[in-house]
């Protein structure tokens, strides 16, 4: 699905006030609940409405996707409303360590496949795009291949099902033996009154 | 042996690094992490659902600041999900001893402001926080970063995160600050020059007479906006004046400890000669009070300018997303900023509420009225910025004029408390975002100073704080 504009920031993707849920599924009603009412711009129905966009896994967007606010609640709702990967242009920073982190995958392509990408969408919002993580390659409507870059890694721990929690988790020996030779500078504990 | 130069951002790194394995980002050990309602819960869920307790409660801290009303602390809080959020996040907490500032602490405040001024932001730390404004920290040579609540888990459970080591960029500000030109002018400037993703994959270290010459709260507001420029964090190196800040506060040594921390401390910054990955330069001496026109925070242009014209823009991406931003604004091209209407001043977040900030946005004020077309709310950024507000009755210098005087917390900065703008109605902010519906469905949000602020509350309408001032 194609959402051709840049800096799609997290407000849009997932405005501030849902935040208050302490949920993390059924966020996909909220899905850039703002601009699919309307009351963001002038497209009428915003793209995730139209029909043939339904059960669509892949959207396609320009430059700094995901900035603004930390919020993870971005991914949830993207990922619950059934995206699996994000192609952009570019990545704010902590969107695409969040993505990572649940299995969105953020990906990159080399310049002119981006544009043959866009070419092709906008030419047919409805074209196919497939995606092989372990080849790291992204299958172009044009037929053409173009590869992406994952952290190795990352690419391992997502190919293995495993998540980065559980691989910190394999680090305590290495986290007590550092505590061990660096003292805590402050103790929130110890209340000022 | 001669040991290659270091910046401060390596020396903090090097000293925080559990596990470098080739190949694998590295396991980073995590001084200190802030928590607050919004971010946390599902993090606490994951523990417990995976049988884990939170390993260093003593290094982990908790306030409510983003979904509480900023109202009367007496009246309940009307929103019921931002009822039960702050109520989980106490729970939360209870169970895993950590120490909560909640409503009624007299630390309760922003997260980012609450840090360093109990004097648990200390030169040198790993800090990081659910909100990516964490930036702010920086301004004390701490590495303070924003992260997702899956990493907010990850911290609660091992007190360490994986992450490649960042490259640094050297954002050097010469020159001094003309009269009228405030922080917050130095870092929209900035960010009108390098564009939101300037910063991305780096650590911005702010350097320069025109940072030298900043109190610590000015360089908090200068680090706090770091994430607007696509930055992590962003670094100031300990001085003196970061020194004197510290000296005294509640969580910082005293007598011969604090003496053996500060000798610590003078190691951290830069080393000469070293090499940065970026720089860029700006001249605070040519600057002037800014203010943005668009919906992102890199649209900053001096308060005296026009509104752009996408027309002139080479890109078509770039031109189309500015007439989108227009439009929303409601802006023509060539239309001037000055004089524009204001319906709402708003006066507070973790940029600029802190006792500096009221009183730069006080003086403006003194002796003058709200215009009475205009709200204006100044929301302090914590017990203790408000209490100070109130020795110095700056409380009765706003309230005088017209203005609301309210409890602190993040309020019209995010809007998810009840206080937000109603569609179509245009804020002078001195928050840190301006996008589309983040002060309220269809509201419009102006990023200024709080003297730029206060100068249009009281005009009614966008105003050059330096000619009300002459004005007086
Ligand atoms: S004041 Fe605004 S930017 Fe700062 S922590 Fe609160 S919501 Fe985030």
């Amino acid at each position: 699905m194609p959402l051709l504009r840049d800096h799609v920031d997290t407000d849009q993707i997932f405005p501030a006030r849902f935040l208050t849920t302490t949920e993390r599924t059924g966020m996909g009603q909220h899905l850039f609940f703002d601009l699919r009412r309307g009351n963001g711009g002038p497209e009428a129905p915003f793209i995730l409405d139209r029909p043939t966009m339904h059960g669509r896994r892949i959207l396609v967007s320009g430059e700094n996707f995901g900035t603004g606010s930390s919020r993870e609640h971005a991914v949830w709702a993207l990922m619950d409303f059934g995206f699996r990967a994000i192609i952009a242009r570019s990545f704010a920073d902590i969107f695409y360590s969040n993505a990572l982190k649940n299995g969105l995958l953020p990906i990159t392509l080399a310049q002119s496949a981006h544009d043959d990408l866009i070419a092709a969408l906008e030419a047919d919002a409805s074209v196919a795009v497939t995606i092989d993580l372990a080849a790291t390659a992204v299958t172009l409507p044009s037929g053409g291949f173009a590869t992406f870059h994952v952290d190795p890694f990352t690419k391992r721990l997502l190919l293995d099902g495993v998540d980065e929690m559980d691989y910190l988790l394999t680090q305590r020996e290495a986290i007590e033996e550092f505590e061990r030779r660096h003292p805590a500078a402050i103790d929130t504990r110890a209340f000022p009154e | 042996m001669n040991t290659p130069p270091r910046t401060l951002l390596s020396k903090i790194w090097d000293s925080h690094v559990v596990n470098a394995t080739p190949g694998h980002p590295d396991v980073l050990y995590i001084d200190l992490h802030l928590a607050h309602e919004i971010t946390s819960a599902q993090a606490f869920a994951e523990l417990a659902k995976r049988g884990l307790r939170v390993r260093r409660p003593d290094l982990t801290v908790a306030t409510v600041d983003h979904s509480i009303p900023t109202h009367d602390r007496s009246l309940p809080i009307a929103d019921a999900a931002a009822a039960d959020q702050i109520a989980l996040l106490a729970r939360n907490c209870w169970e895993h001893g950590i120490p909560l500032h909640g409503a009624d602490s007299p630390h309760q405040g922003i997260v980012h402001v609450i840090g360093p001024e109990l004097g648990l932001t200390q030169p040198g730390m790993t800090i990081v926080c659910g909100d990516s404004h964490t930036s702010t920290h920086g301004a004390f040579g701490v590495l303070a970063f924003g992260i997702g609540t899956s990493e907010v888990g990850q911290v609660l459970a091992t007190q360490t995160l994986l992450r490649h080591r960042p490259r640094c960029f050297a954002v050097r500000i010469e020159g001094r600050r003309q009269r009228g030109v405030t922080a917050k002018d130095v870092i929209l400037a900035l960010l009108g020059r390098i564009g939101l993703k300037g910063g991305i994959g780096h650590v911005f270290e702010y350097m320069g007479p025109a940072i030298d010459a900043m109190s610590m709260e000015e360089r908090m507001t200068v680090c706090n906006m770091s994430i607007e420029g696509g930055a992590r964090a962003g670094l100031v190196a300990p001085d003196d004046t970061t020194y004197e800040y510290l000296a005294g506060r509640p969580h910082v040594p005293s007598g011969a400890a604090f003496e053996s921390s500060v000798s610590r401390w003078r190691g951290l910054p830069s080393d000469d000669g070293v090499e940065y990955d970026a720089e860029v330069t700006l001249d605070a001496s040519t600057l002037e009070p800014m203010i943005t026109y668009g919906t992102n925070p890199a649209s900053a242009v001096p308060i005296a300018a026009r509104v752009p014209d996408p027309e002139a823009l080479g890109n078509p991406a770039a031109r189309e997303e500015l007439h989108r931003a227009l439009r929303y604004m409601g802006l023509r091209p060539g239309e001037a900023l000055l004089g524009h209407r204001v319906d709402v001043v708003f006066v507070g977040s973790c940029t600029n509420a802190r006792i500096s900030d009221l009183r730069e946005a006080a003086e403006m004020i003194r002796g003058r009225r709200v215009h009475p077309s205009v709200r204006m709310l100044v929301v302090p950024g914590s017990q203790s910025v408000k209490r100070q507000a109130e020795i110095e009755h700056l409380d009765s210098v706003f309230r005088a004029a017209g203005a609301e005087w309210r409890e602190p917390g993040c309020s019209m900065c995010v809007a998810i408390n009840g206080e937000r703008l109603a569609p179509g109605q245009y804020a002078v902010s001195t928050s840190n975002r301006n996008f589309e519906g983040r002060q309220g469905v269809g509201g419009r949000t102006f990023l200024a100073s709080p003297a730029t602020a206060a100068a249009c509350a009281v005009a009614g309408e966008i105003a050059d704080p330096r000619t009300m001032e002459a004005g007086r």
